[in-house]
């Protein structure tokens, strides 16, 4: 065994490509997509308005995703999530319109009525090893039941405002609004929250400060390192997309309070799937349950965990889920699931457990709802939108398993 | 005889890895061909090119066969051609019969219809053959290794056979079933098919090989005919590792101390079948610096006693005791077995030892995560040098730690569990099989590696179906058959012969 040498920096580049073109492709696949909605609907697709219903739109499938993307590393899969999204909307809706519950005591406890359904679900698969499928199927039914029951058939709002804002409210800009008048038109617009405006400067920085680190990291142990060029490119493209979708933000009504609840959220998992102990050991239980078990892994209590974690995530949806439509009705949530668990797959989870990362399965649920909102601007009718959803997520599992038949 | 295969200037790259760099091999018509090499040297890597599981293209570099040029586009290609091998992990389906995993891909079919009485009077004359008395009919899970390799070589002799490849074929053997099994191997020679065995029980090699080639770092080193010298453990050796060894077990001051370890009546049932003891009131005792060995035959019960005394990783109804320094120690489950001190090393790496879609790096880390975090976050960088110190230590041979475990060759595979439970710092090892698949030089490092461990007080306990290996490192051994204690030997007295006889009296 010797060490290959690459022949120049040519050879270097396109090696590298090889090796991670699943991740640039999805990236690359979501600014295509982008570009081709943004030409096709003639700029509408990157309305200031339209960005923040895209938002606003996909925030409960992205924080579902969350929760599936560790349910699917830990070598399992929740299929009953949806079910369990409306049930928890329409606890909240019985609770607070029916009952008259405050919003306060209601959201903690629709929290923990998530959690306790995740438990009671995890419970089988962890400890009796039900496989998950099964029980999740049970479950999807069962949550389907009770939410029907609990709201008999109706439909149950309006919530008050309070409630409300949990979906529609946005973010009060720091600065009074006289700055960012003084300032917007500079940029053409005609008002500017300079929150939003911020808080997209800080996030680009902050992703080109940790992709430093990360770049020192590998060359201090010499890992393969991303040729300069994609370096560059990669940020200079992710930073720039991130300051102009904030700029657009802060020209409408700036940051929507779920947009902040998902970047929380997502920087929250991303630190604990790659840092913590706790994520690594989900990663080895789903790479190999066995091993990871002789290795002093309590696999029984990770898995548990991880179906108590989507219960939960599953219940913030729910409410953020209510909170937007204002109301709770009997068939919220129905067959969401699919959406959740294609978003974590066309991010590139594996079907087997082990493989998976955190901002794949955000990009990959993007990547469904810009498809989502795009064709609908367009006026595709729901028939084709759904077959060309289903081939895009033919095609990204192809993509995969190609790509790894190559490397192998 | 005349050259069966040729494989010219054979060179095949990997990202990062050049595993192959202008490799010969000449196979004669007729004979048994071995390849040896330390781990990693290429030699899996150079049959999976002659078997066209890397297609012609993926490499460079000619294979000549039966007089023409060979371009295997695929496995079923080379198949077609006689090439037929047998690979390194077993391929066969558990819970098929042994007739059905014969004819698997290869069905004796009328119309699609599998005819069953040919299917399993084919498979039973092939049973024959190689030796088994097996029903077709019996599943393959409920045989043992040793005859799930004959049946491995029954599928072989299935589809026409020309030249057979072996890859490690008595790694995860018994000694009697090796023995067996190199019989088998000597009666298909008279039969005329050649064999090409890859191996690092040089003792086995001398014994069935006509030719032997030396693969080093992806090269060929040599190649040694027995027609012309005798060919020697020594000679290979040196060949192998570039040096000679004159000691194949490295020298260790033995005094061992008080005691460490102490199991005490214990008794295990059988997971599926309530009514199966699989151990029987087993009493043995393990004092620091130490080295204690358990001998036994496949199936003796030592792996189950083993995992059932780590967290009762195996059995049900466990009864009995362990003390640690004299005191009872908690080893209910794996994680309270490891912070009392324990570390099972698995003799199934590949299902019960790895992730092999992770890291180097991160297997090592797996079973001592803390020892490189503080309160639950991973610190990389500690992370890294403290791989980085095993792959030098242990001499992993890879480009790198952050290379996926699942590319490593077996033996270096081995080596990154021994890291993943040294990194854990037990005070007692549990070590089985710890030498499967591993070559000399590494064997010795491996030998080192125990003896350190020894020299620290610490207390190992080895199983092995190498008897050599434990006469040459234990200091006291245990024999073991059919889940019982059934003597105790002191190194000084101690011999295969004794050991043979205290398992056969039982
Ligand atoms: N798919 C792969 N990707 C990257 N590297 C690989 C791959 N397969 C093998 N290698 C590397 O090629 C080299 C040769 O491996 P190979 O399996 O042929 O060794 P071997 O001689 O059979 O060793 P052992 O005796 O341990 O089985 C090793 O360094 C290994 O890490
Ligand atoms: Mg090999």
């Amino acid at each position: 065994m010797a060490l290959a040498e690459h022949s120049g920096a040519q050879t270097g580049v396109m090696h590298y490509l090889k090796n991670n073109l699943r991740e640039y492709g999805l990236l690359f696949a979501l600014i295509a997509i982008m570009v081709f909605f943004q030409i096709v609907t003639d700029g509408t697709l990157l309305r200031p308005v339209n960005i923040t219903n895209l938002f606003l739109q996909n925030s409960y499938i992205i924080i579902m995703a969350l929760g599936m993307l560790v349910v699917i590393v830990s070598g399992n899969i929740d299929l009953s999530v949806g079910s369990v999204m409306g049930f928890i909307g329409a606890l909240a809706a019985v609770m607070i319109v029916n009952l008259d519950y405050s919003v306060y005591v209601t959201v903690p406890i629709c929290l923990v009525v998530g959690g306790l359904v995740g438990a009671a679900q995890g419970y089988w698969v962890a400890y009796w090893k039900i496989p998950s499928f099964i029980v999740t199927l049970a479950g999807m039914l069962v949550f389907r039941g009770l939410s029907l029951w609990l709201l008999e058939g109706q439909s149950v709002g309006p919530f008050p405002r309070e409630f409300q804002v949990i979906a529609t409210g946005f973010v009060p800009d720091v600065l009074p609004a006289s700055v960012g008048e003084g300032i917007a038109p500079i940029f053409g617009a005609n008002r500017l929250n300079m929150l939003a405006f911020l808080m997209g400067i800080a996030a680009a920085g902050i992703i080109v400060w940790s992709a430093l680190r990360q770049r020192a990291r590998n060359r201090a142990y010499g890992i393969e390192d991303e040729p300069q060029v994609f370096f560059v490119a990669r940020l200079a493209i992710i930073s720039a997309a991130l300051i102009f979708i904030m700029f657009k933000l802060s020209t409408f009504r700036g940051l929507p309070n779920v947009l902040i609840t998902m970047g929380v959220l997502t920087v929250i998992y991303t630190f604990l799937t790659e840092s913590t102990t706790l994520g690594r050991r989900v990663y080895a239980l789903g790479g190999n349950e066995k091993a990871a078990k002789l290795s002093g892994i309590k696999t029984e209590r990770l898995t548990f965990l991880a179906f108590v974690n989507m219960g939960v995530l599953a219940a913030i949806a729910g409410l953020v889920f209510a909170a937007r439509l204002n109301t709770a009705t009997p068939k919220a949530g129905f067959a969401l699931e699919l959406d959740v668990i294609a978003a974590v797959f066309i991010g590139g989870a594996s079907m087997s457990g082990g493989v998976g990362k955190i901002v794949g399965a955000v990009v990959g649920a993007f990547l469904m709802g810009v498809l989502n909102n795009g064709m609908s601007i367009m006026g595709i009718g729901i028939d084709y939108q759904q077959m060309i959803k289903g081939l895009v997520l033919l095609a990204a599992v192809i993509f995969d398993v190609y790509n790894k038949s190559k490397q192998g | 005889m005349t050259a069966l295969l040729e494989m010219r200037a054979i060179t095949k790259t990997f990202p990062g890895v050049k595993a192959l760099d202008q490799v010969q091999l000449s196979v004669r018509e007729g004979e048994i061909h071995a390849l040896v090499g330390e781990n990693g040297a290429g030699k899996s890597t150079l049959m999976k090119v002659l078997s066209g599981v890397y297609p012609a293209g993926s490499y460079e570099g000619e294979i000549h066969y039966d007089g023409a040029l060979a371009e295997f586009r695929d496995i079923s290609d080379s198949e077609a051609r006689g090439v037929i091998i047998i690979h390194q992990e077993l391929a066969l389906v558990p819970l098929l019969s042994i007739a059905e995993n014969i004819f698997l891909g290869n069905e004796r079919a009328r119309g699609g219809v599998i005819d069953w009485r040919e299917t399993n009077a084919r498979a039973a004359d092939l049973l024959r053959k190689v030796g088994l008395s097996e029903a077709p009919q019996t599943k393959v899970d409920s045989l043992g290794v040793g005859k799930q390799q004959l049946v491995e070589i029954a599928k072989a002799l299935s589809k026409d056979v020309r030249l057979l490849i072996l890859d490690e074929p008595t790694a995860a053997l018994s000694e009697s079933d090796s023995q067996a099994l190199l019989d088998l191997m000597l009666e298909l020679k008279t039969q005329g098919v050649t064999q090409i065995i890859i191996s690092h029980k040089l003792n086995e090699v001398r014994r069935v090989a006509d030719s032997v080639t030396v693969i080093r770092d992806g090269t060929t080193v040599s190649t040694m005919d027995a027609r012309s010298a005798p060919i020697t453990e020594a000679l290979i050796v040196r060949d192998m590792v570039g040096r000679d060894m004159a000691h194949r077990y490295p020298e260790r001051e033995r005094r061992s101390g008080a005691t460490l370890m102490e199991v005490k009546g214990w008794n295990v049932w059988h997971p599926e079948h309530a009514d199966r003891q699989v151990i029987r009131d087993v009493n043995f005792t393990v004092r620091a610096g130490e080295v204690v060995g358990i001998a036994g035959l496949m199936g003796a019960g030592r792996t189950e006693l083993a995992m059932s005394i780590f967290g009762r990783s195996y059995g049900r109804n466990i009864s009995g005791e362990v003390l640690l320094n004299g005191q009872p120690a908690d080893t209910s489950n794996v994680p309270r077995a490891i912070a009392a001190g324990l570390a099972y090393v698995t003799e199934d790496r590949k299902s019960l030892g790895l992730v092999l879609d992770e890291t180097i790096q991160r297997n090592i880390t797996l079973s001592n995560l803390e020892a490189v975090s503080t309160s639950g976050v991973i610190n990389e960088n500690e992370e890294t040098r403290v791989s980085e110190r095993y792959r030098a230590a242990m001499a992993i041979r890879t480009p790198s730690v952050f290379q996926k475990v699942v590319n490593l060759s077996g033996g270096n595979q081995q080596k990154v569990v021994l890291s993943k439970w040294l990194f854990a710092e037990p005070e007692v090892l549990i070590l089985d099989e710890p030498t499967r698949g591993i070559d000399v030089g590494a064997k010795f490092e491996i030998y080192g590696i125990i003896n350190d461990l020894s020299a620290q007080g610490k207390g190992v306990v080895m199983i092995s179906s190498e008897m050599p290996e434990l006469l040459g490192m234990c200091d006291r051994i245990y024999v073991m058959n059919e889940g019982a204690l059934v003597g105790e030997l002191a190194a000084s007295e101690a011999s295969q012969e004794r050991i043979m006889s205290l398992i056969v009296t039982e």
